[in-house]
């Protein structure tokens, strides 16, 4: 008893050395393994009110550009309207195919992380806005990434420029569908991996996100295809695409609540539970 | 005894401000991001008390860590280097280094030069090879590792140069 005290005594610094390491270390490896795994993240009260007092002063550097991207969006949707058939008529619920209700929640990018392999953003709006982990983010230019974890006032969201990112995403020309990845190199190009060869691709065409997707909304813009070539190990497409969004510069967001998501998700647990 | 604790506390924090406020937003061609909070770690004084130091590095870590939502990365680099600091002293500053009073914040000489570019190109090669976590990117982590180095450097240098104590003219 007396040499284990003493051997503790005697090695306490490196005792304590490999206690924090390793504290250190799980943490690390948790954070890359898996999705929602983050123990330590910016969003909380500490974190969360420094980056919101730091964009509110940062915030009048780039309201110019802020306007003008507000601007174009709003010519967009005035056109859409004025262009519809008869912009007086109340548009009817589709009983048939049955109204998918999508929610839109406004929030700010209060800090924005691109230089890493595993990029997150954190939003200056929370729990308490209705934001919840796996919502979608976009803004006027197309998607943004995925929410991570919330706490009361801030939302911490996975960038789409994050290696451990994947979304659906479809060629909107033709239907066919991949997946989307960062391949953690250049930050206005990311890649579609795994579009079958017989899909009919050039060079310009738009890709957008995909129908099957529960996060977001069907036809959200995401970029155009800048490079096509042929993965030799799987056989598939690989296309980079080049970002309609310029990620390193995020001002307003709108994070996507779909109403539907529990039930279409429970019934595709059921399905899958069932055929197993 | 007491102003010691008190300087070491203000440097801790203002360290930190700093790395947040300034030079987290540095950021040139996606590849140089200087982190000279580590000066806190280079910095405490020689013959404190070591558990304080880990504990502090460790505390110093896990708040980047939470700032720049990176699991534990922060953490471990600076554990890592609070526990070898006692062996870079040795290597820079000969065996006896407890009895001479060695000061890291002073005019710099080839001693304390070394000793401050083998404790960052430590700390950064931990912190890069975590972050990034792939082997795949060993070039990207060694590239990355060396040109933040030089920056960082240049920035403890520069830090020191500033804050050096007038006491002593």
């Amino acid at each position: 008893m007396q040499q284990i005290v003493n051997f503790i005594f005697k090695n306490s610094n490196k005792l304590l050395f490999l206690l924090l390491l390793g504290i250190s270390l799980v943490l690390t490896i948790q954070s890359h393994s898996y999705h929602r795994s983050k123990v330590v993240t910016s969003a909380n009260f500490i974190s969360g009110g420094v980056y919101e007092q730091i964009h509110s002063a940062q915030e009048y550097l780039n309201l110019r550009t802020q306007n003008e991207q507000l601007a174009k969006e709003n010519a967009i949707l005035k056109k859409m309207l004025y262009n519809a058939k008869d912009s007086t008529a109340i548009v009817v619920k589709d009983s048939l195919k049955g109204y998918k209700g999508m929610n839109t929640i406004i929030a700010k990018v209060i800090k924005n992380s691109y230089n890493v392999k595993e990029n997150y953003l954190t939003l200056n709006a929370g729990a308490k806005a209705g934001i919840k982990p796996d919502m979608g983010v976009v803004n006027s230019l197309g998607i943004v990434g995925i929410v991570e974890h919330t706490s009361n006032n801030y939302a911490t969201v996975i960038s789409i420029l994050n290696i451990k990112s994947e979304i659906n995403a479809r060629i909107k020309k033709s239907n066919h569908f991949g997946t989307l990845r960062w391949d953690g190199k250049n930050t206005g190009f990311v890649q579609l991996i795994d579009v079958p060869r017989l899909a009919n691709v050039r060079k310009g065409d738009t890709i957008v996100t995909g129908n099957e997707s529960v996060t977001f909304p069907p036809n959200v813009n995401i970029g155009v295809i800048d490079k096509v070539y042929t993965d030799k190990e799987t056989n598939y497409f690989t296309l980079n695409i080049r970002l309609f969004n310029d990620m390193t510069n995020l001002g307003h967001v709108y994070v996507i609540e779909n109403y539907e998501r529990k039930e279409i998700e429970a019934i595709e647990a059921k399905t899958e539970a069932e055929n197993e | 005894m007491n102003s010691t604790l008190l300087l070491n506390i203000a440097r801790f924090l203002l360290l930190l401000a700093a790395q947040i406020l300034i030079f987290n937003e540095m950021d040139f061609y996606g590849y140089i991001n200087p982190y000279p909070y580590i000066l806190f770690i280079l910095l405490y004084p020689v013959n404190g008390n070591k558990f304080g130091l880990l504990l502090a590095s460790f505390f110093l870590g896990i708040v980047m860590d939470m700032f720049c939502d990176s699991g534990g990365v922060h953490a471990a680099a600076c554990v890592v280097l609070a526990y070898v600091r006692p062996t870079f002293f040795k290597f820079s500053f000969g065996v006896s280094y407890e009895y001479q009073t060695v000061r890291i914040n002073d005019k710099l000489t080839p001693e304390r030069f070394s000793f401050l570019l083998i404790s960052v190109l430590t700390h950064h090669i931990i912190l890069f090879s975590l972050e990034i976590f792939k082997f795949s990117f060993i070039l990207n982590i060694l590239l990355r590792t060396l040109l933040s180095s030089v920056f960082t450097l240049i920035l403890c240098i520069v830090t020191i140069y500033i804050f050096k104590p007038s006491s002593k003219r």
